[in-house]
């Protein structure tokens, strides 16, 4: 990754926003998601994005996480601007650094447990005997080996949720981002899902953006930034963000 | 994601929605089924055809027969009417051109030297009536008999021995393999070369015998019935006939025309204006089969388009399968997509579903139409089809097989580019969002 920090002393930040934009329709029907977002998270940081429903939250983490594209400014990844890579890199960037955990799982029904979990993996283009080893090692971490053969559709709620997580670090990410990811469970559930999270965070270092409405959720997090009408207003980390960006 | 994951994760999907794909599998059957069956139909007549074509000798042959009255009959209104100067009495001619269709008067001598005189034409030979009344061997009981008059010109389906020998001075016969087991021969084989003794009776009465050998045993045959005999044998029994009587001989309805050799067809067109112009009609032979042949051809092509038509209703059917697949896919998309998989890899996807369910129907289409196909053609031989030997009714050969399973499966990847395009083309975060 090109290095593009005015500090060399210090490492880029694991995700930058510049600026960012994201409008929808034009002129009269004109739709503000977002507007001149900046933001900037270290590696290893955990940030919760907070916000009610409809304040972008949800669109400033697809931006983040290259899923979609700004109306203006940028998003930088370790430094580099998203718009110079080319969409093969962007897969290639999504697929190898990104890990994904989402509200509703999204995850193959009729699958097995283990099939759902290596599948950011086959995309890799990893060998058969490779993926199985890495999928059933997670797995194994995530109490859930034993239900590896198991269809997905057979699981609880709680056991979905993590194998989410579990399909999600196959990939051995460095960020996960995480949309409303105890939204479906409930709060004895919730709470352990949490708890990993946290626990990989505080562990492996893995940067963590999470959104939610849930203040108690935020309140774990490091740092909260709190989204309205489009428009960041308030960031626990502010002081520390203007030293880092620009 | 590797192609063999690729190929792998497409199957597995086909297989997700069974009662769908089952459906969509079914229409490409019924193409796959029609098209394999016609076009080994198609195939096996012809290739019948061709073997009973090929049983007539050279290209260089014309079959010359006087224009006949139902030419004239069409031109005008009615019959002819009978005039003593240009008219002779009706003749039928038992053994005439095959599939001549109407019977032509008696040639002349005279009609032979003008036949003879045109460009072209280096000889002319009238078919010579031949009437034989039995066949028998030693042993053997008699039995009815009858000489082929085209024998001159034709190359038997030899099932054993060898042709006749027209230039030999020996008594040739060549005779059909139903005559085996009444003459009390073992096999084919042993009768190679055995001598047969033929009877006949002249236009005075009395009877004759001939001793010929058997040189081979030929198949029964759709356009050259009897048994065949060489030119020093049918000279035999045509001057025996005669009883010695001058002018007794009659005169022959057709003749063959032997062409100059290295004619090219523009060349034997003209022999054939020619002849047109003396009053005289001429066929190649390939010209008497042609209509068999388009025939056969014709029906074997409206068949095929029946084939088309169910395959063009199949591919509808892909595509609407995929359609609906890819609606209710849309996250599992997304989430591909979100997870890196790349535009390209995800219309690859559901090509290769497409493909997958092509291959399937168009496999067992043609697996079915093999089995119904190869029962029929024991069961027709065995039956209503047996005179017809050496006809197996339903050809299938590898190539045209292989077409069929690689022209579905094309058909089925056009049919499933549309849906993949749709697929390809959308947005990981539209799908991801919509709930």
């Amino acid at each position: 990754m090109a290095i593009d920090d005015p500090h060399p002393s210090a490492p880029p930040p694991a995700l930058e926003a510049v600026g960012l934009s994201k409008h929808y329709g034009s002129s009269a029907s004109r739709f503000d998601a977002l507007s001149d977002v900046s933001l900037s998270i270290r590696a290893g940081e955990c940030v919760a994005i907070v916000g009610k429903s409809g304040s972008g939250k949800s669109t400033l983490m697809h931006l983040l996480a290259v899923l979609d594209e700004p109306s203006e400014g940028e998003v930088r990844i370790h430094g580099t601007d998203a718009r110079s890579l080319s969409a093969r890199a962007l897969n290639r960037l999504r697929n190898r650094e990104f890990g994904f955990v989402f509200q509703q799982f999204f995850l193959n029904a009729q699958q097995s447990v283990l099939d759902n979990v290596t599948l950011p993996l086959t995309i890799a283009g990893l060998r058969r005997g490779a993926r199985r080893a890495r999928a059933l090692e997670v797995l194994g971490t995530l109490d859930l080996a034993e239900k590896a053969s198991a269809k997905a559709v057979t699981l609880s709620g709680g056991q979905k949720q993590r194998t989410v997580i579990a399909r999600a670090l196959a990939g051995n990410p460095s960020v996960i981002f995480a949309d409303e990811p105890t939204g479906n469970l409930d709060s004895a559930t919730g709470a352990i899902v949490e708890d990993l999270l946290f626990t990989l965070n505080r562990e492996k270092g893995i940067t963590l953006v999470i959104v939610t409405h849930d203040d108690e959720l935020a309140a774990r997090c490091d740092r909260q930034v709190v989204l309205r009408d489009g428009r960041i207003v308030s960031d626990s980390a502010a002081p520390v963000l203007e030293g880092v960006a620009r | 994601m590797k192609a063999v994951d690729l190929a792998r994760t497409a199957v597995a999907n086909t297989f997700r929605s069974k009662l769908r794909t089952t459906l969509t599998v079914l229409a490409l059957f019924v193409g796959a089924f029609t098209l394999t069956i016609t076009t080994a139909l198609g195939a096996g007549v012809s290739s019948y055809i061709t073997t009973q074509v090929n049983s007539f000798a050279a290209e260089d042959v014309l079959l010359v027969q006087a224009t006949t009255d139902l030419t004239a009959a069409a031109e005008d209104d009615g019959p002819a009417e009978w005039d003593p100067e240009t008219s002779t009495s009706s003749n039928s001619q038992a053994g005439g051109a095959p599939l001549a269709g109407a019977q032509a008067e008696p040639l002349t001598d005279d009609d032979l030297d003008t036949i003879a005189a045109i460009d072209g034409i280096s000889g002319i030979d009238p078919v010579r009536s031949v009437s034989t009344d039995w066949v028998s061997t030693d042993s053997s009981a008699k039995f009815e008999f009858s000489v082929n008059p085209q024998s001159a010109v034709t190359v038997a389906d030899l099932e054993t021995g060898a042709q006749l020998d027209h230039s030999a001075s020996d008594f040739e016969v060549m005779l059909p393999n139903d005559y085996l087991e009444a003459l009390e021969f073992d096999s084919a084989d042993d009768a190679v070369g055995s001598e047969v003794t033929i009877g006949m009776t002249d236009i005075t009465g009395a009877t004759h015998e001939v001793t010929a050998e058997v040189v081979g045993v030929s198949r029964s045959s759709l356009f050259a019935s009897g048994a065949g005999a060489n030119n020093a044998l049918v000279t035999e029994l045509a001057s025996l006939r005669t009883a010695g009587i001058e002018g007794a001989d009659e005169n022959s309805v057709i003749a063959i025309a032997y062409l100059e050799s290295e004619l090219s067809d523009a060349q034997i067109e003209q022999v054939t204006a020619d002849l047109s112009d003396a009053g005289f009609s001429a066929q190649t032979i390939e010209d008497q089969l042609g209509i068999v042949t388009t025939v056969i051809a014709g029906i074997t092509g409206v068949l095929n388009a029946f084939a088309i038509v169910a395959l063009i209703a199949a591919a509808f059917g892909i595509v609407n399968t995929l359609l609906m697949s890819v609606q209710e896919r849309t996250r599992e998309i997304g989430l591909m997509k979100a997870m890196g998989m790349g535009s390209s890899r995800i219309f690859a996807l559901f090509s290769l579903e497409a493909v997958t369910i092509g291959v399937i129907g168009s496999l067992i289409g043609v697996g079915a139409a093999m089995l119904v196909g190869s029962g029929l053609s024991t069961a027709l031989a065995a039956g209503p089809l047996a005179d017809l030997e050496g006809l197996s009714l339903f050809l299938f050969e590898p190539a045209s097989l292989i077409g069929v399973v690689l022209l579905i499966s094309a058909i089925a990847f056009v049919s499933g580019a549309l849906p993949a395009s749709r697929a390809a083309r959308q947005r990981p975060i539209e799908s991801l969002r919509y709930e």
